[in-house]
């Protein structure tokens, strides 16, 4: 069968049973549309878990990174992890117990204020926007370079597919969508690096493969060392940034992800407290099988991808265009790869330094030139090789292809390439409904229920909850269709803003039952301030790198905004009278499990 | 509440907080210590065709988290029983 025919099938396969499970699973309640009645057991709430928290960026990106960065993708691997130890310790049992819908919930009863509330509403709201633009953007790429439909088409076909889906049956419908996700998302991934890691190494599993020994006597590690030094690119095993950055990039991410509102939510849809604490075991064993494998698939990935291009012949370094594979072209064409000769010989070559003024191709239209490459309007002038390197860079590889292509480049079976194009999919959707069903609810209950109109009836509010459903669909729709040029910015702002304010003041909301309102709100504002302003002046209003406060980049500076925002809450909280004794009450019985019922409304 | 319930109870908490010190130490040792602060140090002792250091930022640390969430659940359902206030 040809590989259109069967990917329309593999994705259209996976929207029926997708569908399927919606019409089954329609939400009758606010309690069922926002934590799924309370009753989904462990497992299936981990797997659930695991779909919503492995989105595009972990399915598609997370290798190339890997692979293009070495060592320090570790920040990644370990700080998108590790959060799940905190989760799992701090917030997520202790949360069931509190036994309401939403984030905004606990800080607003916690710390007895409308204005903590509405904060958490608005981090809320922003974190969560600013996630599913990048998911829909993905839909749009697989639909682009698999289905052939133009990007726009593709990110409206994903709307639709959330909308049916998210807006009939809330968290219940979702979260059993997401298990069928999770199936076809971790098939997605293993299946191709099974196959790479037997290619290349004999070795069943990819986490064993890549340590392996291959026929030239040197490992997998050694040989991408030396290809990598080659090349004037740095080691593959060594890292390249600053320790202290690294240290607070994985902080922070950790923090991030444990303060993320569409993850922490998922641990109020378990009949028990018991039961939060194996969901998030559960969960992390669902998505370590997926992040263990990513050092894998970097791994034999770059190795492919050098070889490839460049030839293992090191006398005859480069291949003719002529003579490229396919999957080069159909990316090429999809403009995520961008080849220009430089020396003149009809030769592709591949090594360190960037290829193009500015760094990606601009591509001139349809326009071809001399081999039948698509021209670029930003060509170097007489390019000299970065240091270290062999010869002048001639490819532009964008990382996100990593994951997509390899497959192809592989050279594995066409039902593959077809399986990871919904694999693809659905690591995108099964995230984008899950953050669509935050938004709707931190409209519907958290600003309309408990702040403006606490009058309105439960059909009401499910009713508002559908229609802020839609207008968010119809907002992530237009990030999709017209991306912002920032869009790896503000995924980093997403875990800034939880890591340095609704990490700490959860926590502090457990844990220090003396914290009180003037402590919570000051350590928020500091915390939210200094992140969001770090960040916009290095990002946004051309903050020389010399100025970076001890060469925090951006990324990693969310978990000085955490710290900061401890040392203020605790600081003003000793300064102000103690929060009431109803207050202190709640915290004594979150801290004991008995008693938690199921999740309940005011 | 009853006096007896509340000293049950305050009892119980520094349990729970001496468990969470324990296994959150060794996360930290794991990831901080042993994954970023040492690294080239672990990176000069191979481990099964891998530089340690490399490992356990890349896989070692995962497959830590993972046993000790399960091993905190172990210990605060035992917990919850001894004390009395399990589900």
């Amino acid at each position: 069968m040809s590989l259109d025919l069967l990917t329309y099938l593999f994705i259209g396969g996976s929207f029926a049973l997708y569908i399927g499970i919606a019409i089954w699973a329609r939400a009758g309640s606010t309690k069922e549309f926002y934590v799924a009645g309370g009753g989904v057991p462990p497992i299936a709430n981990g797997m659930a878990t695991a779909a919503d928290w492995m989105s595009a960026a972990s399915f598609i990106s997370l290798a190339g990174l890997v692979s293009f960065i070495g060592r320090d993708g570790a920040a990644y691997l370990m700080g998108w992890t590790g959060g799940y130890v905190l989760l799992a310790m701090l917030l997520a049992p202790y949360l069931r117990k509190f036994g309401k819908f939403t984030v905004p919930d606990f800080v607003g009863d916690r710390y007895y204020s409308t204005f903590a509330r509405i904060v958490a509403v608005v981090c809320t709201i922003v974190i969560s926007f600013t996630y599913v633009a990048g998911q829909m953007r993905g839909v749009g790429i697989v639909f682009s370079r698999y289905l052939h439909v133009d990007i726009n088409t593709g990110v409206i076909v994903g709307m639709a597919i959330v909308f049916f889906y998210a807006v009939l049956g809330g968290m219940k419908g979702i979260t059993y969508t997401q298990v069928a996700q999770y199936c076809v998302l971790i098939l997605a991934f293993m299946v191709p690096a099974i196959f790479m890691s037997m290619q290349i190494t004999g070795h069943f599993l990819p986490q064993l493969g890549l340590g392996a020994t291959l026929d030239s006597g040197m490992s997998v590690l050694a040989t991408l060392d030396k290809l990598s030094v080659d090349l004037g690119f740095a080691e593959y095993t060594a890292g390249k940034k600053s320790t202290i950055d690294i240290f607070c990039l994985t902080a922070a991410l950790m923090a991030g992800t444990a303060g993320l509102p569409h993850v922490i939510v998922r641990f109020f849809t378990v009949p028990r407290v018991k039961d939060a604490r194996t969901s998030a075991g559960w969960a992390l064993i669902f998505i370590a099988i997926l992040y263990t494998t990513v050092p894998g698939v970097a791994g034999f990935g770059r190795v492919n991808l050098i070889q490839t291009i460049n030839g293992t012949d090191e006398a005859n370094v480069g291949t003719e265009y002529a003579k490229m594979p396919g999957w080069f072209k159909n990316w090429e064409n999809a403009g995520l790869l961008g080849w220009h000769d430089y020396n003149g010989d009809g030769k592709v070559q591949y090594s360190a330094g960037a290829a193009f003024a500015g760094g990606k191709p601009a591509f001139d239209g349809d326009a071809r030139g001399a081999y039948g490459e698509r021209a670029v309007t930003n060509a170097l002038t007489n390019p000299a090789p970065a240091a270290g390197a062999p010869f002048a860079n001639e490819v532009y590889v964008d990382r996100d292809i990593m994951v997509l292509a390899n497959p192809e480049i592989a050279q594995l079976p066409n039902w593959v390439i077809a399986l990871v194009a919904a694999g693809a999919v659905a690591a995108a959707l099964s995230t984008a409904a899950g953050l669509l069903l935050v938004i709707s609810t931190a409209i519907a209950h958290d600003l309309m229920k408990t702040c403006i109109n606490p009058d309105i009836t439960e059909k009401q509010e499910l009713m508002y909850a559908r229609i802020a459903a839609i207008v968010a669909i119809c907002i992530a729709g237009y990030f999709g269709i017209n991306p912002p040029g920032f869009v790896a910015q503000v995924v980093a702002l997403a875990f800034g803003l939880a890591s340095s304010s609704v990490f700490p003041v959860i926590v502090m909301g457990i844990f220090n039952s003396r914290m009180n309102k003037e402590g919570a709100i000051a350590g928020m504002i500091v915390g939210l301030g200094s992140t969001m302003a770090y960040m916009i002046y290095f990002t946004f209003m051309g903050g020389s790198k010399d100025d970076l406060f001890l060469g925090i980049s951006t990324g990693g500076f969310g978990f000085v905004g955490m710290i900061l925002n401890f040392i203020v809450a605790y600081v003003v909280s000793m300064m102000t009278p103690p929060p009431p004794a109803e207050i202190q009450e709640i915290v004594e019985n979150i801290r004991v499990p008995r008693g938690a019922g199921v999740a309940h409304a005011h | 509440m009853s006096t007896s319930s509340q000293d049950n109870a305050s009892a119980y908490w520094a349990e729970n907080l001496r468990i969470i010190m324990t296994y959150l130490s060794i996360w930290f040792v794991v990831s901080f210590v042993g994954g970023i602060l040492f690294v080239d140090q672990l990176n000069a002792i191979p481990f099964f065709g891998f530089p340690l250091g490399f490992w356990i930022d890349q896989q070692g640390a995962i497959f830590i988290y993972v046993a000790l969430i399960w091993m905190y659940a172990y210990s605060m359902n035992k917990l919850d029983e001894k004390y009395d206030v399990h589900e």
